[in-house]
């Protein structure tokens, strides 16, 4: 059996790839894709405690992140699409409007 | 069937006393509605009925009286209600006032029989005959307006009374007001009758109000029922009651110093002169203070003053008739004089004598205006005729074309053209002058025997202006009716017609048989008086003063004819430029002057009082009105300061303080926004990495905590 600690380890390490990716990558899609890798990584935590536990409570949760997960896709891609459009580029620096 | 029993049951004629005034009032409405569409004739003896209805029912008042003559007092109406204070409209019938009823409605009433054929052709003279109607308006609403000032009950009513004959004074002062001196002549005559008698109305004011203060009422009979009481806790509001009353007397009755209006007042039609400037309305004063006996008899200095004032009057007045050459002024100084008379008889206690005198003055004096109205008449006829009349007018020279009809100077000889005037003219002055048996003989010396008995100075004043009555009168006799004719119009004077003669005739007979009214052995009219005005004590006849008095009559009139029968006459033989117009001016010299010019008592009023006051207005008005209050007061202090205000509050207050306020709170957001919006990069990483940054801090310190 696989010790507890190495499923968080790796959910750690999952989850600090993805901040790094998002802060540091200028590709929306790439960042959307490091958003992606940040929320899995929680799942993995939820899914670790909850079988340490022996409770569902966490899985239940990480069908629902599931979920939501995939309606946030739906949008963001539209957004990237709609920004792509405008754009002709999907560099977030480019799109810096908002700046003071 | 209501008249039939009131014949019968005596006193109930009483009660019929408010038809005189209402009759009068009858007819100046329908005059004035209809007069428009009446002929002159319907119009003039309309308002004559009017007046003579008020007589016959003076008449009927007067028969009552002598089987009742307590009289009586008939209200009609509440007038004024105030808290306590209570006035009836009543009428108070007595003996006085139904004196005062006759003679007003009496002489009245032959004034407007005369009026009917005087103003037919004044209105022609003058140009305006529309004005007839109005004429006849304002002379009935004179008739209403005195009726209701001899007939009060009360001192308030009495004053309506006042208030209105002096409004008909003015109104028919200035009945011809676009004539006269510049065209506004007898408009300025009218105003300042109406000024002089508001000077002495202010008096009657005053003492109204001190005696509604100290009496608590207004009405005759308990006004004089609670004198004596008042008189012994405050005599001073007695004294200056009377002092007040004494002051409009001056007014109404043209006393010094107010008579200055009443010469002027000649300005008006002689029928008004004749009715309201010497026989009725001038005579209230002497019927107020003789209504007022009950007070005047508290206070002897008071009516020392009364009768000190009157003789002067009568003095004073009877020196300025002397230098008049206008027929209608010597006969108006002579009026001022004879009401001095009168007033210093009243003033004396001696209010039998006064009444008398107002009686038969009424007579005489309104003969002698009415009969000199008929000699203007005649002159103005006779120029009107001969400046129409090509082969008449040939003569004239430039004095003819300005001719003054009432210039005695142009006058003379008009008794062999006007025979009836001439003779009740006659008659007038007689009586005036005083010679017996006519009736100013008895009614002066009545006066005279009281002043000898009470007030020996105001006997000797009285007696100069007796003897200067005499003087005057026997002048102006002579220069009008004998001698030579000194003008054109004078030589070709008609004589009037009969409804202006008739009238004289009835008024001659009167002037000669009204002093049996009170002859001395019977003293009739102080027996009727005495029911009105207490126990009177009757002058005993004197010989020695009756006989003192024809004697200086008969030899004031021996020197008018010395100087004016026989001098004048002479003088005329002399070239115009070197003939003096009197002949008292060579002997006289300034002092004639002075008499001409009325010792420029007018002048004098103008320099102490008109001028300083219209200086003081002028000073008012510019200096405190306008330049105090308009330009300092009002533009430098109110809206100055009010400027100043505003400027402080909208530039210091609101621009410095609360506007800076927001303006800087605005500027420093502005400021501190623009420092801060650096950190807005508008990079989404950034953002990112600021969310990580506070997960990371709150999630340590929720850990560590």
């Amino acid at each position: 059996m696989v010790p507890i600690q190495y499923f968080i380890g790796l959910s750690a390490i999952l989850f600090t790839i993805g901040i790094l990716g998002v802060l540091i990558r200028r590709n929306a899609i790439i960042i959307f894709m490091s958003v992606e890798l940040m929320l899995n990584s929680a799942n993995l935590a939820f899914i670790t405690f909850a079988r340490m536990y022996q409770s569902l409570d966490g899985q239940v949760f990480v069908f629902f992140v599931m979920a939501v997960a995939a309606a946030e896709v739906a949008v963001g891609l539209a957004l990237i699409v709609a920004i792509f459009r405008n754009k002709q580029s999907i560099d977030v620096d480019q799109i810096n409007s908002l700046h003071g | 069937m209501w008249l039939s029993e009131a014949v019968s049951s005596g006193p109930q004629f009483f009660y019929l006393v408010p038809l005189v005034v209402l009759f009068p009032v009858i007819g100046l409405l329908v005059n004035t509605a209809f007069g428009g569409r009446m002929s002159e004739k319907a119009i003039g003896w309309l308002a004559s009925a009017a007046a003579g209805l008020s007589f016959v029912v003076a008449v009927l008042l007067g028969i009552s009286l002598l089987s009742y003559p307590e009289g009586a007092v008939v209200p009609i109406v509440d007038w004024i209600t105030i808290g306590e204070l209570n006035i009836n409209w009543g009428f108070q019938v007595d003996t006085l006032s139904v004196t005062m009823m006759l003679v007003v409605a009496g002489v009245g009433t032959l004034i407007h029989i005369y009026s009917i054929g005087y103003m037919h052709d004044d209105v022609r003279f003058q140009g305006d005959p529309g004005r007839y109607q109005r004429f006849f308006v304002f002379m009935n609403l004179f008739i209403a307006m005195m009726m209701i000032l001899v007939s009060a009950d009360n001192y308030l009513m009495l004053f309506v009374g006042w208030e209105g004959v002096g409004l008909c004074s003015y109104l028919l002062i200035g009945f011809w007001y676009d004539k006269g001196e510049n065209g506004i002549g007898n408009a300025v005559a009218g105003k300042k009758a109406f000024i002089a008698n508001r000077i002495g109305d202010f008096g009657f004011i005053l003492a109204a109000f001190i005696m509604f203060w100290v009496f608590g009422t207004f009405e005759f009979n308990a006004v004089f029922e609670l004198a004596p009481e008042v008189a012994s806790l405050f005599p001073a509001a007695i004294v200056a009651i009377t002092l007040l009353m004494l002051v409009g007397v001056t007014g109404k009755s043209a006393q010094i110093p107010l008579f200055v209006w009443l010469p002027d007042a000649m300005a008006g039609p002689t029928p008004v002169s004749a009715l309201i400037h010497a026989a009725t309305m001038v005579t209230a004063g002497v019927y107020l203070i003789t209504r007022s006996a009950a007070l005047y008899n508290l206070v002897p200095q008071v009516q020392n003053i009364v009768a000190l004032v009157g003789a002067a009057t009568a003095l004073f007045a009877a020196t300025i008739a002397v230098g008049q050459f206008d027929i209608k002024k010597v006969l108006a100084y002579s009026t001022i004089s004879q009401l001095g008379f009168m007033v210093a008889a009243v003033g004396m206690g001696a209010y039998v004598a006064g009444m008398f005198h107002l009686v038969t003055h009424a007579f005489f004096k309104a003969l002698l205006f009415l009969s000199a109205g008929s000699v203007i008449l005649g002159l103005e006829h006779a120029h009107h005729h001969m400046e129409h009349n090509s082969q008449l007018k040939l003569p004239m020279d430039e004095n003819d074309l300005h001719f003054d009809p009432q210039d005695m100077r142009n006058m003379g000889g008009l008794r062999n053209r006007m025979k009836i005037s001439f003779w009740v003219y006659l008659i007038g002055a007689i009586a005036l002058t005083g010679i017996p048996p006519l009736a100013g003989f008895w009614s002066k010396d009545e006066i005279l025997t009281d002043a000898a008995n009470f007030n020996p100075l105001a006997y000797w004043m009285m007696l100069a202006a007796a003897f200067l009555t005499a003087f005057y009168m026997g002048r102006q006799i002579l220069m009008v009716w004998f001698g030579k004719p000194r003008s054109l119009p004078a030589e070709h004077a008609n004589e009037s017609p009969p409804i202006i003669t008739v009238p004289l005739i009835i008024l001659a007979a009167l002037a000669a048989t009204g002093g049996a009214l009170n002859l001395p052995m019977w003293h009739t009219f102080t027996h009727w008086l005495e029911d009105s005005l207490g126990h009177l004590h009757a002058a005993e006849f004197s010989l020695q003063i009756a006989g003192l008095s024809s004697f200086l009559v008969l030899a004031a009139i021996f020197l008018a004819w010395l100087l004016y029968g026989r001098k004048y006459q002479a003088m005329q033989e002399l070239p115009p430029d070197k003939r003096p117009d009197d002949p008292l001016r060579p002997i006289l010299g300034p002092v004639f002057n002075a008499l001409n010019h009325k010792w420029w008592v007018d002048e004098l009023y103008w320099t102490i009082i008109i001028n300083p006051y219209v200086s003081l207005a002028h000073f008012l008005a510019d200096v405190v009105d306008w330049r105090f209050w308009h330009d300092w007061f009002h533009d430098t202090v109110i809206v100055g300061g009010y400027n100043k205000l505003t400027q402080v509050l909208s530039i210091q207050i609101d621009l410095g303080v609360i506007d800076a306020v927001a303006n800087k709170l605005g500027d420093s957001v502005k400021r501190a926004a623009a420092k801060w919006r650096v950190i807005e990069t508008g990079y989404v990483r950034n953002y990112a990495l600021s969310f990580f940054i506070g997960v990371v801090l709150i999630l340590g310190y929720l850990i560590l905590r």
